[in-house]
């Protein structure tokens, strides 16, 4: 039978998903957003940087943040500078290694989408009298909506099943920064192949359940508007 | 309540420098070839392009040294070359959108009434992605009319469409400025567009305007580019005062004298515009009896200007009002014409256009 | 400079000196699993023998949970050094290995080192004192280390009092790395990591032996040859024990 860690496991696991997809959905829009109409000459260097977490090693990732939030590292020494606690070990830290990690897969859909949109459309509304604000909530998110469905599935899913990141910067606190890949792991390496096999089978469970009920509700939307 | 513009649009390697005005109503077509300028143009004045310069429609002022009203709110409809309508909306919805944001007290425009002009009732109910290229024209043409702009700008509506589509299209946009009492801003490269719709001309050029007028001046003068086409023609304005459904044929009365133009149905009377092409229009000394051209009247020669392959552009006199001749080279030296001649122009062929 | 990390450099060149040339007519290659942590030292080791013997020695390096899991899977290794006694017994129980064959070739040490302490010993203080945000350890349920540290902290009547504060490594390679980055300023690690360390700053405390059961580590024979035999044989010898003393281990019958 799963424990009760194991359970808070899940919980805590889909909290960081939760929370890491919300603030890559914020963060990922205006940088998509950038990267879909910018004609600069670094784009082909931001693309690059942004696509680096696809091409490390999730622990090469987790080791560089490692180093990154420790006292020594960039990071950690300006927050320890402005009088903040330390990341490495902490929910928040999670937080920041899993927007890190997903984020090629939040700002690249919404980038394509982006740029399929094009600019047409948002002149079209400002000749019609919509400003900025306007053009965004009833022309470009609407249009974006698929996008935006695959960018949070992706970016939620990828999260979900973060391990090597975890397992660099998260020091395996149950209730804290234990996560259920990681206790899965822990299952595994302890010869406990029956828990393993009932986590494993319930984060699964859950992630389908999640991922079917978003495709849905996506289904219903475009039969709702397509039929007006 | 005039339009004036004076703009100057920074693009690429050179700057567009656009100054002319325009009447507060009919339509003000601006011509010239790709690449001249036209879309920049219409673009600087609807805002979505930064420019320097003034721009001042009726007592609104648009842009100046001081301040540039951001596009969302120039109270202007615009039409771009593709329909351009939203695909997440319904076409009733696309027709309402820029009702949501009239300034207060604006007062709406009329839904239906925009509906029946354009005759858009049957295509409500449909999916937008299901519209052809001139339905979706419309469309969008309604879309900009129902809200409510002092201003009409068409960048090229006509280029993605089909004949049959544009002269039904066409025939849509020549109904709006007396229905609405709107000023439209048609851009165009495409001649017969322009003589079909405008009242109004502004020639544009390599980013210059080099010319700005009534249409029938500047179509009619021969160091400009319309006058130098090979569909060369001039507008003449006249009344309808008769119709003859025996032979079916329309009597328009206009000030050098009457013409008879072919029409299947009796136009209402009233004033009319009619086309009359360059290569349509021969020139004789004498008042020729027994031919088959209707239409003969007398005419006064004011300028030659010789044209491609041994023909010469004649321009005309009839009644105050400009006419076009092509006529050989040679039957200029046999007819002596010269500035001052009088003849008589016979008119091959007349086309009505929209009142 | 870390005179242990120095020490074993010397031992190293030393022992690649002392030894003779080999019989390269049957020289063989051995497939041998070992566990990550105890890498470095075999290689050196591996480096002595293969003078000696003429057989070379390719290495698997994982963690010892994951060599086992292969090997019970059918992995085709020839040897199984593990940083633990378990694994290869559960390997002898299950009649995987020569019976007879297999034996305790190391005992690891383990030690609390407080990275940004004074020099010299003394790490206990800032352990007693609680002046510390984080303590680092092996996780206790599957990495012999961890457990052990439990054991130590358990002995020390400090295991309730570390828990809000203790962050746990998949490994005790991975301990160390907390330790190392600064983000954990106590950590239990081994004392073999800290010699392959060519800086060691702050203060290291070795944990008395009585306070936590052996860290035994076995090897298992899975296929029986001369060169295999050699290399068990080779395990025993002086120059080996040497080598492994220098990398901070502590050997059998010592």
């Amino acid at each position: 039978m799963l424990s009760s860690d194991d359970i808070t496991a899940l919980g805590l696991t889909l909290r960081l998903a939760l929370i890491s997809t919300l603030m890559l959905l914020v963060l990922g829009t205006p940088l998509a957003w950038w990267l879909a109409h910018t004609r600069a000459r670094c784009k082909p260097v931001v693309d690059a940087l942004i696509a680096l977490p696809l091409v490390l090693p999730p622990t090469v990732l987790g080791f560089y943040l490692l180093l990154a939030l420790g006292p020594e590292g960039p990071v950690g020494a300006a927050l320890e500078g402005l009088g903040g606690a330390p990341l490495a070990f902490t929910f928040a830290g999670l937080v920041i290694g899993s927007v890190v990690y997903s984020l090629p897969f939040v700002v690249q859909p919404l980038q394509d989408t982006f740029a399929r949109i094009g600019t047409r459309p948002l002149e079209v509304a400002a000749t019609l009298g919509a400003g900025p604000a306007d053009r965004w909530r009833h022309v470009i998110l609407p249009l974006a909506r698929p996008g935006y469905l695959t960018a949070a599935v992706l970016g939620f899913a990828h999260t979900l099943g973060e391990f090597g990141v975890v397992l660099m910067i998260g020091g395996n606190i149950p209730g804290r920064t234990q996560v259920v890949s990681v206790a899965i792991y822990d299952h595994v390496e302890a010869l406990d192949y029956a828990s393993a096999h009932m986590l494993a089978a319930l984060l699964l469970g859950v992630s389908f359940a999640l991922l079917l009920g978003v495709y849905w509700r996506n289904r219903r939307w475009r039969l709702a508007v397509a039929g007006s | 309540m005039t339009i004036a513009i004076d703009l100057t649009v920074p693009r690429g390697t050179f700057a567009l420098q656009a100054r002319f005005t325009a009447p507060p109503r009919g339509v003000t077509a601006v011509y010239g070839p790709s690449g001249a300028g036209k879309t920049t143009l219409l673009r600087a004045m609807a805002g979505l392009q930064p420019a320097q310069g003034e721009l001042r429609v009726g007592e609104v002022i648009w842009q100046s040294d001081s301040v540039v009203v951001p596009a969302h709110r120039r109270e202007l409809g615009m039409v771009f070359q593709e329909p351009s309508l939203f695909t997440h909306l319904s076409v009733e919805d696309n027709l309402r959108f820029g009702q949501r944001y009239l300034p207060p007290g604006k007062q709406p425009a009329d839904y239906r009434e925009i509906v029946t002009l354009l005759g858009l009732e049957g295509l409500l109910e449909r999916r937008v992605d299901r519209l052809s290229g001139g339905e979706s024209q419309r469309v969008a043409l309604g879309r900009a009319l129902l809200r409510s702009p002092r201003i009409l700008l068409l960048d090229e509506p006509l280029t993605a469409l089909d004949r049959a589509r544009k002269r039904e299209l066409l025939g849509y946009l020549g109904a709006l400025p007396q229905a609405l009492d709107l000023p439209l801003l048609y851009v165009s490269h495409a001649l017969d567009e322009v003589v079909g719709l405008a009242d109004h001309l502004v020639l544009l050029n390599e980013g210059r305007t080099i010319a700005a007028g009534p249409v029938n001046d500047l179509l009619t003068q021969l160091d400009l580019p319309p006058a130098q086409d090979a569909d060369a023609a001039a507008v003449i304005t006249g009344e309808t005062v008769g119709y003859d459904s025996a032979d079916q044929l329309s009597r328009i009365r206009f000030d050098g004298g009457e013409l008879l133009a072919t029409s299947s149905t009796a136009l209402p009377n009233g004033p009319v515009k009619l086309r009359i092409l360059a290569r349509d229009v021969s020139l004789t000394l004498d008042h020729q009896q027994h031919t088959s051209i209707l239409n003969i009247v007398p005419a006064t020669v004011t300028d030659l200007r010789a044209a491609e392959a041994g023909q010469c552009t004649v321009r005309l006199d009839c009644g105050g009002q400009g006419l076009l001749a092509r006529v050989s080279r040679r039957s200029v030296s046999e007819l002596e014409l010269q500035p001052g001649r009088p003849v008589f122009a016979q008119i091959k062929a007349v086309a009505l256009l929209q009142p | 400079m870390n005179t242990l990390f120095l020490k074993r450099r010397a031992l190293r060149g030393l022992a690649l000196l002392l030894l003779g040339g080999f019989n390269s007519a049957t020289a063989a290659e051995l497939q041998v699993a070992v566990a990550s942590s105890f890498a470095p030292a075999l290689e050196a080791v591996g480096e002595a023998y293969t003078r000696k013997t003429g057989h070379t020695l390719r290495l698997a390096r994982a963690s010892t949970g994951k060599l086992y899991a292969q090997i019970v899977n059918g992995a085709p290794y020839d040897l199984f050094f593990a940083a633990d006694a378990r694994r290869p017994m559960l390997l002898e129980t299950a009649g995987k290995t020569l019976a007879g064959s297999g034996f305790v070739y190391a005992t690891g040490r383990l030690v609390l080192w407080n990275r940004s302490g004074p020099q010299g010993p003394g790490a206990i203080h800032a352990l007693r004192e609680g002046d510390y945000r984080y303590l680092a350890i092996a996780n206790p349920r599957h990495a012999p280390y961890g457990a052990a540290a439990q054991r130590a902290l358990e002995a020390l009547a400090l295991w309730q009092a570390v828990q809000p504060r203790l962050v746990r490594g998949e490994n005790v390679g991975q301990t160390l790395q907390f330790v190392q980055s600064g983000n954990a300023e106590l950590g239990f690690v081994a004392s073999a990591q800290l010699a392959a360390l060519p800086e060691l700053p702050g203060e290291v405390w070795t944990v008395p032996q009585e306070l936590y059961p052996p860290l035994h580590q076995r090897v298992a024979l899975l296929r029986d040859s001369p060169a295999a035999q050699a290399l068990l044989a080779f395990m025993r010898s002086e120059v080996a024990r040497e080598l492994l003393r220098s990398y901070g281990y502590d050997l059998p019958g010592q």
